[in-house]
């Protein structure tokens, strides 16, 4: 079981969190004209990198924020969370 | 019978107490602090099992978690407990085992005859035999080899046992309380560190329980009794026997079993049998020792041959004989130990050593005593079938190839010592990419991947006095760090004797002639020609060959046999053993109880029970419940001898007819505030939401990115910046984590907040044509008229002294109101209602009449927003907003999304206005059609329509908007039934929402 430190609450147990995916996806602007295929790619296309990969976690059973934590999906190990504002 | 193989004296057992047990219906008597091995063993019973293959007559074969075969099933307190190991389980009053894997009994065993067909099950036997024909193996093969093999028996029971969990964070967690994990505990504990030291054994101390050296002035059981004492009175320190750490995960979680009451007759009160550990620790100390190899010969399965140091601890510990003639086979100093501690209770062993002229301390120790010692001589193969009667040995060549003259000799046990294997598990679950240590050849950790140290034995390290020195020093280091305190402890002066080189021979060779089985694997029989078989058959990768010919698999996980396949394979192949590698070890590292692993989660704890308010009146007036979600919701009200179906006609029909009040405290609700909160829905919901006025709600729709119908549901603007959003039961959480990674991630820059407010409100829904009469005795003083209170309209009130909310809202379809209270009065609120009610012939109705309420209006429900549909396939385009950007409108141009002839939502009546059409049938064109049958779509919901008084569904279907008025087929292969039906509209009553708004 991971354990990820939650900016805002401490170091806590995966069991609190959910995942929620990649961190670096950008939704297309509000009532902007968009490509089917810029669309398609925010909507369905996902990296799967091997090593490390900043992603999105909420700490559900905790403070209920979103928050960033770059993990290497490899060894599993954690370099970093941030906030849901902050970038790397 | 008596204990003719207990020594007069000595061992650590309580000899003031006897207890009595039954072993294969058979009364049987040991002492306090005995296991079910050392009670048969002290009472001459060496036969408890039978091979997993072969049926070949099993014993014992070590004193530990190592143990391959004594495997048996146990009685305790009525209850069954499969694959027990027989070396771990403590003795207690009146308990009962049987052996498993035989048949009739285990000095019979009709199985055996696989024994003698032998040649007929070689490696990979299942694989090459039961492949044809293919029809036989449901039937003939898979049932006839369930029954042969496999162990113990699971319960078929409920187990009434209780297990526990439990979370634990340390500093260090120490697995083992051998030297090495006391010193280190002892140390790390003086600095003030967290400490958890975990013992797999009733009894700690490891090795030093059974060694002759000395520490300080004290015998190693001296030093042990007085350093755990002294942890046991620290506060900082947890001490633990009877507890396996068996799982090392991810960023230091290690899970560890402790067997709570399992040496017990019964668990006590308010105990559980067993509890599971997680730890999260800073430092883990592996310290879990070694396991000793074993030599490989002729026949070396037999009852009787077993490891020299089992039999060692057999003697010191339970002061028990594992027998009277003892042959003592070994390649290592280990052996002699055992040698002296027979010679010393009178017993006259023959110690067979593999090297030419070994020479040690130890060994001339033993040739004082006047012990018979041969060197360069190998055992052969042992004599007996279900016990070693005698050994057939010879001298070997110094090139260990060539066997001399075999000569017989009588024996009643042979104890065999290969070298020792350390025990890496831990650290290889670890991360811990191993290496090969070729001195002892074997595997030690190598650099740790996590916070993880491996001390003693378990890092090849087989001296006392070298274990103490690292073991202390290391528990100081680690703990200093993280503690910052310093305490440095004086490591106390060992005196042991000094050891000789090993050999590095451990196979016998066969003699011209023989075809003994000589065994590598002895819980699942797997023979050094089944290793050789699977090489010539052009099995290479370890990994391949562990798995055709279940070397190291099974319960014991070759605890015992992965080092000598590894250098049989390496011998073969003509590799060195770090090329071969070994297999990859997985947690656990002994077996687990999947009650322990579940825990307290099982039956009406699997899943938290949520309950309304109302719960206890539902249950008053005789509610039948159904799970929705984690809620009991009532289903129906039974009256009388009323069923299900007639139940839930009739409180529809009241609800049609008269007024109905229905429990919806479990809809999703949230709450929204800020200035930002009319931008935020309008970009949530599909349709508009900037021109909602304050005391209106409105019916909303969401979708996810992908333009698939998240939820739906009403959201009622309460004052100016507040908000009230009800969601569906089933996705409320999903939908509050939704809205929050739109406002912490997407748009931060609304000025918004959410939060669930689903337990601070209980609700009643209060529809039919009577609702309002019902509402205006309730609020006498509010116009709850059609203009006070429109539809879609929402005010505040005072229900008799209490704050209620009032929304005029209807899912039933009828004119309806739904009052909310804050749940404490969720009671209060239902009763008045009942009460007022009762003139107007109100009635509850539970889940089932919402349903058919909802299903002949044509409303959609969870099964229809099932993640498969699209707005227009509800038929809610209507609520899509052609003037503004929401979450997954991009998508809804997807060419799928706008085809002609893009499913949408139908209702289905069935022709003969009598036949139920199961809901999830196909509908088709054609019922007789060859298959696969082109299929339109599903029935997504079905009813008994109340209104109409026959079956009515709603589906979901191709081209829904050109088919109304088409006879189809409703098709339920499961159900077996083909139904006519006429597609007509969903919306099969008031279809144009005349009652809601009257």
């Amino acid at each position: 079981m991971l354990h990820i430190k939650c900016p805002h609450c401490g170091l806590r147990s995966q069991n609190e969190f959910s995942y929620g995916g990649d961190a670096t996806v950008k939704r297309p602007e509000l009532n902007k004209e968009i490509s089917d295929q810029d669309w398609d790619n925010y909507v369905y296309l996902r990296k799967s990198p091997r090593g490390k990969h900043l992603e999105l976690w909420q700490h559900i059973s905790g403070c209920r924020q979103w928050i960033k934590v770059e993990r290497d999906t490899l060894t599993h190990e954690i370099s970093k969370t941030l906030k849901a504002n902050e970038e790397l | 019978m008596s204990q003719n193989f207990r020594l007069e004296k000595g061992g650590l057992i309580n000899r003031n107490k006897k207890i009595s047990f039954k072993f294969n219906g058979k009364k049987y008597f040991g002492f306090e602090g005995d296991t079910i091995a050392s009670a048969l063993i002290a009472n001459g019973v060496h036969l408890v099992g039978r091979s997993f293959k072969y049926h070949r007559p099993r014993g014992f074969f070590g004193a530990g978690v190592d143990e391959p075969y004594a495997i048996l099933q146990m009685n305790r307190n009525n209850e069954v407990d499969p694959n027990v190991r027989a070396t771990e389980q403590e003795l207690f009053e009146g308990l009962e085992a049987k052996s498993v894997n035989c048949w009739p009994n285990v000095d019979f065993d009709i199985g055996a005859i696989n024994n003698f067909l032998n040649k007929f099950f070689p490696a990979g036997f299942y694989y090459k035999t039961f492949m044809w024909p293919k029809s036989f193996w449901y039937k003939i093969y898979e049932p006839i080899i369930r029954k042969a093999a496999g162990f113990g028996a699971a319960s078929i029971n409920h187990d009434k046992e209780r297990y526990e969990h439990k979370y634990e964070y340390c500093d260090l967690l120490i697995t083992g309380s051998g030297p090495s994990g006391l010193a280190s505990a002892y140390a790390a504990a003086q600095n003030g560190a967290k400490v958890i030291l975990a013992e797999d054994k009733p009894r700690f101390g490891g090795s030093l329980l059974t060694s002759e050296a000395t520490i300080g002035n004290q015998s190693g059981k001296e030093w042990v009794d007085t350093i755990i004492s002294k942890l046991k009175s620290m506060k900082n320190v947890i001490v633990k026997n009877r507890s396996q750490v068996f799982g090392y995960y991810d960023h230091n979680m290690l899970v560890m079993s402790e067997r709570v009451s399992d040496h017990l007759p019964e668990t006590e009160k308010y105990t559980p049998k067993q509890r599971l550990w997680y730890i999260r620790a800073k430092e883990v100390v592996i310290s879990s020792g070694s396991i000793e190899r074993p030599l490989v010969f002729g026949n070396n399965d037999a009852p009787g041959v077993m490891l020299s140091s089992a039999a060692k601890e057999y003697l010191k510990v339970y002061g028990v004989l594992v027998g009277k003639k003892p042959i003592i086979f070994t390649n290592n100093d280990s052996g002699y130990e055992t040698a002296i501690e027979f010679k010393k209770n009178g017993i006259d062993p023959v110690v067979l050593d593999t090297r030419i002229s070994p020479d040690s301390e130890i060994i001339n120790e033993a040739k004082n005593l006047n012990i018979t010692i041969k060197n360069s001589y190998v055992v052969v193969a042992a004599k007996g079938y279900k016990k070693v009667k005698s050994a057939d040995i010879a001298k070997i060549s110094d090139d260990k190839k060539k066997l001399s003259r075999i000569e017989n000799i009588e024996c009643d046990c042979i104890c065999v010592s290969g070298f020792w294997t350390p025990s890496i598990h831990l650290a290889s679950q670890s991360g811990n990419k191993t290496k090969f240590n070729e001195q002892i050849d074997s595997f030690i950790p190598n650099k740790s991947k996590q916070k993880e140290t491996t001390l003693g034995s378990a890092n090849g390290i087989f001296t006392l006095g070298e274990t103490l020195k690292t073991s202390f020093e290391k528990g100081n280091e680690l703990s200093k760090q993280l503690t910052n305190n310093d305490n440095k402890i004086s490591i106390p002066a060992v005196v042991e004797k000094k050891s000789s080189e090993h050999d590095k021979f451990w196979c016998v060779p066969l003699p011209k002639g023989k075809n003994y089985k000589r065994f590598l694997d002895f819980q699942n029989d797997v023979a050094v020609s089944d290793i050789e078989l699977a090489l010539r058959e052009g099995y290479r990768s370890i990994e391949h060959v562990k798995r055709y010919t279940t070397l190291g698999m099974a319960t014991d996980q070759g605890k015992t046999s992965n080092l000598n396949g590894l250098q049989l394979v390496s011998e073969l192949e003509n590799k060195v053993v770090p090329q071969v590698g070994h297999t990859t070890f997985r947690p656990p590292y002994t077996p687990v109880s999947i009650g322990a692993i579940v825990g307290r989660e099982v039956g009406k704890h699997s899943k938290p029970t949520r309950k309304s308010p109302m719960h206890y009146w539902h249950e008053k007036n005789n509610a039948v419940f159904v799970d929705a979600g984690v809620w009991l919701r009532p289903r129906y009200y039974k009256q009388g001898s009323e069923n299900l179906f007639e139940a839930s006609k009739r409180e529809a029909k009241n609800v049609r007819q008269n007024v109905g009040i229905c429990d919806v405290t479990t809809l999703g609700k949230i709450d929204i505030k800020g200035p930002d909160s009319a931008e935020f829905l309008n970009r949530v919901y599909t349709n508009a939401w900037l021109k909602l006025p304050i005391g209106k709600a409105r019916y909303g729709v969401m979708l996810r990115e992908d333009g698939i119908v998240m939820d739906d549901g009403t959201t009622t603007r309460i004052s100016e910046n507040h908000y009230h959003m009800t969601t569906t039961t089933a996705q409320a959480a999903n939908v509050l984590s939704h809205l929050e990674y739109y406002l912490q991630l997407v748009w931060p820059e609304l000025n918004v907040n959410v939060v669930s407010s689903t337990e601070q409100w209980a609700g009643a829904a209060i529809a039919g044509p009577k609702s309002r009469s019902v509402m205006q005795k309730l609020f006498p003083s509010l116009d709850v008229s059609n203009d006070g209170l429109p539809f879609m309209g929402y005010i505040e009130g005072n229900l008799f002294g209490i704050k209620a909310r009032i929304y005029r809202i209807s899912f039933s379809g009828e004119l309806a109101y739904e009052v909310n209270v804050e749940s404490d009065n969720g009671n209060f609120m239902w009763e008045k209602i009942m009460e007022v009610g009762k003139e107007f012939n109100i009635q509850p109705y539970g889940t089932e009449a919402l349903s058919t309420l909802r299903i002949e209006m044509g409303h959609v429900a969870g099964s229809e927003l099932d993640g498969r549909t699209i707005p227009y396939d509800n038929s809610l385009e209507g609520l899509i907003s052609k003037k503004k950007d929401f979450i997954g409108k991009r998508s809804l141009s997807k060419k799928a999304y706008v085809a002609e002839d893009r499913q949408k939502i139908v209702g289905v009546v069935p022709l003969d206005k009598k036949t139920s059409i199961p809901e999830g049938s196909y509908i088709v064109k054609d019922a007789k059609a060859k298959l696969p049958n082109p299929k339109l779509g599903h029935v997504s919901a079905s009813c008994w329509s109340v209104e109409h008084d026959n079956p009515f569904s709603l589906a979901i279907i191709k081209d829904g908007k050109n088919m109304i008025g088409q006879k189809l087929f409703a098709l339920s292969p499961l159900k077996n039934k083909s139904i006519p039906v006429e597609i007509v509209s969903s919306h099969y009553v008031d279809p144009k929402g005349e009652r809601v708004r009257s």
